[in-house]
């Protein structure tokens, strides 16, 4: 595993990051390294430099005050072992402790897996579900970009190349949430993964409610027709049955050697109910 | 004071503080002055022509040393093959060094780039243009034989590389299947496996111009089967002109028994440019090109009792061989498996068919077990049917076909050597009763009555393996190309320390720790004080190397004889010492005493001393302690036991869950219980993950689709369930030790034992099997009918 040559810079700041990449069109910035360092390994990618985020304090750190807000260089471990969040919004830490393993936790952000945009990423559909957005800095400034319209494809997002994540924020107000996954036996990730947030009325009746798919599309996908089975009504067992019996409907599925899209839609029925009876 | 024997203790093991601290000496540690570096540059079709090669590109590339084609070593033999299947049909058909004209997998070599570094041989190696003409591909070993399947080689027409038979005569046999009460019939895969050792392969090879002496350093599980195949029958120069050295292998599993490609090379390459070599593959060219495992298809037909008894076995196995014949790869499906099908049962009447086949696929070879999973697999599946179409409980159809203690030795009847010794139904009951059977079936009862959506599945697996592979005249007649003995010299030096050289070779086994304890007992010296050694062609005895279970039981049982020539020698010179009658001293308590007066004694370091300084030898007498032993056994060995487990099922979705695993294992008697207990954990992993997990998958043109560890699934801990370990002992009565290997037991064992236990979860459904891996999608669809 030997990657071609690369040239290597660690800004200070986001700016001098920005300054970087828009110098060098064919550097690319590397966080965690998790995903990006195994494919210039294999050759799927070869950057000319790396502009490495990690000597970038401000791009840490999480804080709690209504919204959630997490700096995009904060890695999964320390969204899994933050007291604050596990209060604040314990889906977080769960679905951290779910990614990869303990070294995949240590090294890897939640930027990264954002603007890496894997199909079968864990939090893509979690942030989905919970309708974050994300900060991000080019040479234009700063501008947010709600969860759903950064990721445009496999692998895809709307950000620059020269624009910098900084910032995760995820709006107050969810009453419940939880996160499905079903892992691959290789890889660990999402063969299916199903996230589901609600916010719950007088009389237990759900006001909002948005369930992303992920592991099975090209990209974490909002499983609409679940979400309206029972959205206006009380989570129980029958509108429960209702959204898993519709939640891979309208989904363009994808299949392997592994799961068939026929099972991965089967899959997304039976965790949607899961997902779903762990918030009633 | 009499010292704790050694033998039977469960001590940690010597090697694993070098080994597991980093101190270890792999292959790729390893770094020559002047060392160049190769990069492999392979085939990306599964069949195609070269139809030109330009190497100019590469050739001015910073760092580059040299650029060679298949052109260049069109003079070397291509690779042997040393195990074709005896009284069968052979068409023959090896690699090349580098390809030469075709190609037949994805990932044959075509072209080798020499740089200063790793880096630029590879940025090098992506600038060889090579043009190809694409061939039609197959990769299924059924498909291959049909008509107008494309075709690999020129002497192989449908592609069939090996025809073999055993057994009875198929139409006396397919009588006895007519005549049978219950007739079922099964199509069964079992699937291709990626042996994945911790370490994968690679060598280094040094030319000396002065002496025109070369130096391989491989990773070789036999290194002078190495050099004898790479001096006598490809490269042509004389045996004593190559040294091979192990050094410290991070695990083979029988990958790394064959020859392959790159030991040639390196030689060839390092005399070509002057300077030492090193080749080392990473994961990928790993999965691509290293012998694969097991990939049979087979037709079964089974007659039964209606008190399920087996009264008939006809097989028909299409075994895949990949693109070309590996070292020993037509022997693995016909003697180490059509010669295995009968596992621990009395069966009258079995024929057996082989069709080894090309396909456009790395080659299959030897995996650990080799062909003794293939063949449990298949005959444990067959009593799980026969228990199914009977009603009869699955412990109790194998308790009715077990061979019986009495009946040792016994000759199956189909070609096997005769299995030594075992009580098959000791080690059931064990595991009956260990497992608590009859509360699980009972649990099982209720929820199948309550319809509980978490299927219960109880799954048994009784095996026999053939291990100790040996003795030569045996192997022979199989078509082995050499004897299949052990070599080992047990020296003791002036100062009572002692070294012992093995032609076995650990890699993974703790050879250094069991050979210890036994060198320990015969010779009455300090374990610390025993060194084994191994590895290294220099100066020592021929030896075969480690596989099939050989280690302790072949190369074990040389250790062994050659203290006891030396405990012989030191008696005689103890008496000349004591000044008594030979024949009045005894050694006793780890000392030679003469009788009757334990007083008057000698230790072996005493003696050892007296050796080596030679003043005072009894008259004709030699120097020193030291004695080399060649030994051929006269039989194998076969390990025996009934491994149980219990899985829950989930009905929504099809995944698996490994409740319990239960093994009672025999291994005949144990030099080191925790080194045993660790090989069985091992192999159960491996063994389980066949069952569940893994599984090579190619396209239809011939691209590896599972070639990283991301898509092939390789067993993790947190997928593994606990391992409740227990064993009878019925010793060996083949090797004064009794052992009987303990190496493959469990890899062998656990892949029908879990298959039966996920199918039997699913049996009230209507489920009578299910091929491996059985993912949680095929569990879905057995289940959903879809
Ligand atoms: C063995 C293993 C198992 C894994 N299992 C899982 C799993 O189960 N679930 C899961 O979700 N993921 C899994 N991952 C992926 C892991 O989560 C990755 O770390 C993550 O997807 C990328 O984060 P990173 O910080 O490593 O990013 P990097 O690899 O450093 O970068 C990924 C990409 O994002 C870009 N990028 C990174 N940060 C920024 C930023 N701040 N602004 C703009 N662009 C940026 C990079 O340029 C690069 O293109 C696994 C990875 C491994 C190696």
């Amino acid at each position: 595993m030997f990657p071609s040559q690369f040239g290597y810079h660690k800004p200070g700041s986001v700016a001098e990051a920005v300054k970087l990449l828009q110098a060098d069109p064919d550097a690319k910035i590397v966080a965690g390294g998790h995903s990006l360092i195994p494919a210039m390994k294999l050759r799927l990618a070869a950057p000319s430099a790396l502009v490495d985020l990690s000597g970038i304090e401000s791009l840490r750190g999480i804080s709690v005050n209504g919204n959630v807000s997490i700096g995009a260089m904060t890695t999964y471990a320390q969204i899994r072992d933050s007291a604050k969040l596990k209060a604040a919004l314990p889906v977080l830490a769960d679905v951290a402790y779910n990614v990869g393993d303990p070294q995949v936790q240590s090294c890897g952000t939640l930027g990264g897996s954002l603007a890496h945009n894997d199909p079968a990423a864990d939090f893509t559909a979690v942030l989905v579900a919970l309708g974050a957005s994300v900060k991000a800095v080019g040479p234009k400034g700063e501008r947010t970009i709600p969860v759903e319209d950064l990721l445009v494809d496999l692998l895809t997002t709307s950000l620059a190349e020269d624009e910098v994540l900084t910032e995760i924020i995820i709006p107050g107000g969810t009453s419940a949430a939880a996160y499905e996954k079903f892992r691959h036996p290789a890889s660990g990730y999402a063969v299916v993964g199903v996230a589901a947030a609600v916010k719950t009325g007088k009389g237990g009746v759900v006001d909002d409610a948005k369930i992303a798919i992920t592991g099975c599309t090209s990209k974490a996908t909002r499983a609409h027709a679940a979400e309206q089975a029972f959205i206006g009504k009380p989570l129980s067992a029958e509108s429960i049955a209702a959204a898993s019996a519709v939640a891979a409907n309208g989904l363009d599925l994808n299949g392997d050697h592994y799961a068939s899209a026929d099972y991965r839609g089967h899959l997304v029925g039976v965790q949607t109910r899961r997902a779903l009876e762990r918030l009633a | 004071m009499v010292a704790e024997k050694l033998v039977g203790q469960p001590l940690k093991r010597k090697e694993d503080p070098r080994l597991i601290t980093g101190a270890g000496n792999f292959l790729d540690d390893i770094k020559l002055t002047g060392m160049t570096h190769a990069y492999v540059v392979r085939s990306p079709f599964g069949h195609a022509r070269i139809t030109s090669i330009d190497t100019s590109r590469a050739r001015a590339m910073p760092g580059v040393v040299g650029v060679f084609t298949g052109e260049d070593l069109a003079a070397v033999n291509p690779l042997p093959c040393a195990w074709p299947a005896a009284g069968g049909e052979n068409n023959m058909n090896t690699p090349r060094v580098l390809a030469l004209g075709e190609v037949h997998q994805v990932g044959d070599p075509v072209a080798v780039v020499v740089a200063e570094t790793r880096y630029q041989a590879k940025d090098a190696a992506e600038l060889v243009d090579i043009s190809y003409e694409e061939l039609g591909t197959v990769v299924d070993a059924y498909k291959a034989t049909l008509d107008g399947a494309p075709q690999l080689h020129e002497n192989a027409p449908n592609n069939v590389a090996v025809r073999w038979t055993c057994g009875k005569d198929a139409d006396e046999v397919s009588a006895a299947l007519a005549a049978s009460d219950v007739r079922i019939s099964q199509h069964i895969v079992n699937q291709r496996l990626i042996p994945t050792s911790m370490e994968p392969r690679g060598s280094i090879g040094r030319y000396d111009e002065g002496t025109g002496d070369y130096t391989l350093w491989a990773t070789s599980q036999a290194p002078h089967v190495h050099r004898l195949l790479i001096t006598a029958f490809i490269l042509g120069i004389p045996e004593q002109k190559l040294r091979v050295i192990s050094p410290d292998i991070g695990g083979g599993f029988g990958q790394k028994i064959f020859c392959y490609f790159d030991m040639p090379l390196v030689l060839w390459l390092s005399k070509a440019v002057g300077r030492p070599v090193k080749f080392f593959e990473d994961r990928s060219e790993n999965y691509l090109s290293a012998a694969h495992g097991r990939d049979h298809i087979t037709d079964v037909e089974i007659g039964a009792s209606r008190d399920g008894k087996i009264t008939a076995l006809k097989v028909d196995t299409y075994a895949n061989l990949g693109a070309y014949l590996s070292t020993v790869a037509p022997g693995i499906p016909t003697t180490l498996y059509g010669r295995m099908v009968a596992g621990c049962y009395k069966i009258p009447a079995i024929h057996v068919n082989v069709t080894g086949v090309y396909t456009n696929t790395a080659m299959v070879d030897a995996y650990r077990g080799a062909g003794r999973p293939e063949a449990t697999f298949l005959i444990e599946r067959v009593c799980d049917l026969v228990a199914q179409e009977t009603g009869v409980d699955p412990a109790e159809v194998r308790r009715r076909n077990f061979i019986q203690p009495a009946d040792f030795p016994y000759d199956t009847g189909i070609g096997m050597l005769p299995y030594d010794s075992g009580d098959y139904e000791k080690a059931l009951d064990k595991a009956l009763w260990n497992s608590s059977y009859a509360d699980l079936r009972a649990e099982q009862a209720r929820r199948r009555a309550k319809g509980n959506r978490k299927l219960l599945g109880i799954g048994l697996s009784s095996y026999v393996e053939v291990c100790g592979i040996a003795p030569s005249k045996y192997m022979g007649a199989q078509g082995w190309g050499a004897g299949l003995w052990e070599s080992a010299n047990v020296r003791i030096h002036l100062t009572g320390k002692v070294v012992v050289t093995t032609g076995s070779l650990p890699h993974g086994q703790g050879h250094e720790t069991s050979f210890a304890q036994l060198v320990g007992d015969e010779l009455g010296v300090p374990f610390d004080d025993i060194e084994v050694e191994w590895g290294d062609t220099l100066g020592t005895p021929f030896g075969f190397g480690t596989y099939g279970s050989r280690s302790l039981t072949v190369g074990g049982t040389a250790i062994y004889k050659s203290t006891a020539k030396i405990r012989e020698k030191a008696r005689l010179l103890a008496a000349h010492m004591l000044e008594a009658n030979p024949e009045d001293v005894i050694w006793q308590d780890g000392k030679f005493q003469v009788k009757g007066s334990p007083e008057s004694s000698k230790t072996m370091q005493e003696v050892a001393l007296a050796a080596h300084v030679a003043y005072d030898l009894p008259e004709g007498m030699e120097p020193t302690l030291e004695a080399t032993t060649f030994y051929d056994p006269p039989n194998c060995t076969f390990p025996f036991g009934t491994h149980i487990c219990v899985v829950e099922v989930d009905a929504d979705t099809g995944e698996i869950d490994l409740l319990r695993y239960v093994a009672v294992d025999d291994v005949g008697n144990v030099v080191n219980p925790l080194i045993v207990d660790g090989q069985v954990h091992g192999g159960i992993a491996q063994g389980l993950a066949q069952a569940l997990f893994e599984g090579a998958v190619y396209s239809d043109n011939g691209e590896l689709m599972t070639g990283t560890m991301n898509d092939y699934a390789i067993p993790k801990a947190s997928q593994l369930p606990v391992y409740e370990l227990d064993r009878t002992v019925t010793p060996s009565p083949v090797n004064p030790m009794g052992v009987k290997g303990a190496g493959e037991a469990g890899t062998i064992a656990s892949t029908p034992c879990v298959a039966n236990a996920v199918i039997d979860a699913l049996a009230h459904l209507g489920v009578r099997h299910i091929d491996m891996p059985i993912t949680p999608e095929k569990v879905w669809r057995a289940t959903s009918a879809r």
